[in-house]
């Protein structure tokens, strides 16, 4: 049992990770451009797809760089010229505007790579066995994909807390209109912003992408959770974004791997469920079935009780 | 786009009939799942009905000399947008249609189809089910306007079971299925026939998880292996049984496996080496089955489509259409429905035939494993099926609950 309890709890961080990796840049973008991107999943599967195309030619480890490099690439342009046009009409339009963009790019990309899942797998050294848990070996690749993510926590809060550049990020963040009166360029900061940000989405898909899968509903199906990331985690703190990914990841993995059934999982709360009547039904259904759920029941929870989630500065 | 494009296309199909007088196509709407998740089974499904259609025509095709016609529609595996595509169909003048992925859409077609020949005599449809077997439609839910042409889960389930029964080893059984009605049908039905035939057999999970919905697999695959599993049955297909056999692997989890759907869609070559004599599949035919005729066909495909056959019976159900159509004499479809009743189509493996009381299409089934060094492989990994144990037709069927209520 504590084989179990030990690996799901790996595979919840592991899971927990690279939600982070993914929605860290939402949050960057969100706190400080006040933009709900609702493309930000579709430069995850762009991250995923571009990737893919790039190690045909060249393997893996080119397009682990190249492609979020892309991405970010990518990003800029859509703030430059898109963004920042829209802008002036308010956030309505900003976020109808990504709206559309993220319909836009997956019908893209079942143009460009087709409506099925494309072949996209790790290089073999990240397939083998790391070591072994209760009868089961956890590969590398989840290894790697905890140490990239840590890394960029780390990166982006040295960046943030520590150089010139992120406390430029940081005033522009309450004070734009100070910070541009001072003689920075607030919009380049904002680009920027939007470039790191989807580039950290682009690297989580290259990851993603190819340990789980890369197919076109992969953005539409990643998409409400990064929100929730968002919202629980607090407007604008990475450190909260963190915590509340690996939460999420950790719940659901738990959810999945010691379901009992909704009565049971009440009553070792104290609260007695009915084993017949009209709610019978419901609590027979076990934790695992409703995994997926979970996230969204906390959503909702920290949206009544704690609107600024676990760390955040302001309110939403 | 592709939705603009079709209805340009049926359109213009419309004018090209009319046009065309009586060597007009007779035309089969496809209706499956041809965007999201699910888009690469229900594309594998048309380039099978296209290929298969083909062949029909060109060996002078149906009602002497018309063609038939394969028109496809994209339910995105959603009973709802079924439903209004049906109303559709039934305004164009399509008098066949046809589905298979997820027996959700199956169910609310069946039920549509009932309501509009009903209502409408005139616009009468039949619906030639290639692949959504959950037992309730040729039981409960049985309707004289569908035919099913693949073993339901029941029949399935009994063959696989008794496959099973027979290792004496087997003493221990994880059940992981898709929750919705098939994969409930699944489960249930495994784990009644199990305890049927081998009450020795312990089923040591019984998992349900969300359809499409799960990327990674690797807490089912944890807690199968804490369980002390000594095989997994499931009847998942698509992206659900790819990723949880990759997860499968790359925990280097090892069991046996007893599936329905291990040999489409790049499960193979994700499980690769790692299922030889562990994979366990029902199947109606499969690429190693030595009959001249169907290996020449299923190459054929290969050699155009680059991609593997994997569904004989869209190439039985065409031709027992085919046959049909002829038999009826013209495409009046309440003609069409009374030949397929009852009949015997003979299909290179064996005679098979549509049950009359249920419209449930009785035909041989094999129990295979991956193995190295057949004649054939899948997806070019060098690895394919070979049979482990036969069941033929008679030996499929199973009693039914249905009671049709047939026209006047």
């Amino acid at each position: 049992m504590t084989g179990l309890l030990a690996l799901s709890l790996l595979n919840g961080l592991a899971y927990g990770l690279l939600l982070f990796l993914l929605s860290s840049g939402l949050t960057l973008i969100f706190s400080m451009m006040g933009v709900l991107n609702f493309a930000h999943a579709s430069f995850y599967m762009l991250g995923a797809y571009l990737a893919y195309q790039i190690s045909q030619v060249t393997g893996f480890w080119v397009g682990l760089v190249l492609a979020p490099l892309a991405v970010a690439a990518l990003g800029a342009l859509v703030e430059r010229y898109g963004l920042r046009q829209v802008h002036r009409h308010g956030h309505v339009a900003e976020l109808l505007f990504t709206f559309g963009l993220a319909f836009l790019i997956e019908e893209i990309v079942q143009l460009v790579w087709g409506r099925a899942a494309v072949e996209f797998p790790l290089p073999a050294p990240l397939r083998e066995p790391l070591f072994m848990l209760g009868g089961i070996a956890y590969p590398v690749y989840r290894v790697f994909m905890m140490a990239v993510a840590v890394g960029c926590f780390l990166a982006l809060l040295a960046l943030l807390k520590r150089t010139r550049v992120g406390l430029v990020v940081q005033a522009a963040l309450t004070h734009p209109r100070m910070v541009g009166m001072l003689g920075h360029n607030v919009p380049l900061v904002f680009m920027s912003v939007f470039a790191v940000g989807a580039g950290l989405a682009g690297l989580a898909g290259v990851i993603g992408g190819s340990a789980l899968v890369t197919e076109p509903a992969m953005a539409r199906e990643l998409g409400p959770i990064v929100f929730v990331v968002v919202v629980v985690g607090g407007l604008g703190s990475i450190g909260g974004a963190f915590i509340a990914s690996l939460a999420i990841g950790v719940l659901q993995t738990l959810a999945i791997g010691f379901d009992v059934p909704l009565g049971d999982a009440l009553a070792s709360l104290g609260v007695a469920t009915s084993k017949s009547g009209n709610l019978a039904e419901l609590w027979s259904v076990t934790l695992a079935q409703i995994a997926p759920l979970l996230p969204y029941l906390l959503l909702i929870l920290v949206l009544i009780v704690r609107p600024r989630g676990i760390a955040g500065r302001r309110d939403l | 786009m592709q939705k603009f494009a079709i209805v340009a296309f049926a359109g213009l199909t419309a004018l090209a009939v009319q046009a065309a007088g009586a060597t007009e196509p007779v035309r089969l709407a496809f209706v499956d799942p041809l965007s999201g998740p699910l888009a690469s089974s229900g594309q594998l499904g048309l380039n099978h009905y296209r290929f298969a259609a083909d062949e029909i025509n060109a060996k002078g095709g149906v009602l002497g000399g018309r063609k038939l016609e394969i028109v496809p529609f994209d339910s995105k595996a959603s009973p709802q947008e079924a439903i209004l595509i049906l109303k559709r169909l039934a305004d164009e003048g399509f008098h066949f249609v046809s589905q298979g992925n997820s027996s959700a859409v199956a169910a609310a077609i069946v039920d549509a189809v009932d309501k509009n020949n009903a209502r409408d005599p005139a616009k009468t449809m039949v619906y030639l089910n290639y692949s959504a077997v959950d037992p309730a439609l040729t039981n409960d839910k049985c309707s004289y306007w569908h035919f099913r042409f693949d073993s339901e889960v029941d029949m399935k389930t009994a063959a696989m079971t008794e496959f099973m029964a027979r290792n004496a080893a087997l003493k221990k059984v994880y059940l992981i299925n898709q929750d919705y009605s098939f994969g409930r049908a699944v489960g249930e039905a495994s784990r009644k026939m199990l305890g049927q035939k081998r009450a020795d057999i312990e089923i040591v999970g019984d998992e349900y998880h969300p359809l499409v919905k799960i990327k990674d697999f690797a807490p089912y695959i944890a807690k199968i292996k804490a369980s002390g599993a000594q095989a997994v049955m499931t009847g998942n297909f698509g992206a659900d049984l790819t990723l949880l056999v990759k997860a499968a692997k790359d925990a280097g989890l090892e069991v046996d496996w007893y599936t329905y759907y291990s040999s489409l869609l790049g499960a193979v070559t994700a499980i690769g080496d790692a299922g030889v004599d562990r994979v366990y599949e029902l199947t109606e035919w499969h690429e190693n089955i030595d009959n001249p005729e169907l290996s020449a066909f299923a190459d054929a495909y290969k050699a155009q489509l680059k991609d593997d056959w994997r569904y004989m019976r869209v190439r039985t159900m065409l031709n027992m259409f085919a046959q049909a159509l002829d038999k009826a004499g013209s495409d009046d479809p309440r003609k069409v429905a009374a030949a397929l009743d009852n009949a015997t189509y003979k299909s290179p493996l064996g005679d098979v035939v549509m049950q009359a009381e249920n419209h449930q299409l009785l035909q041989p089934q094999y129990v295979t494993v991956l193995a190295r060094g057949g004649k054939h492989d899948l997806e070019g990994t060098g690895i394919g099926r070979k049979t482990v144990a036969a069941f033929t037709a008679g030996q499929t069927e199973l009693p039914t609950t249905c009671k049709m209520k047939r026209p006047d």
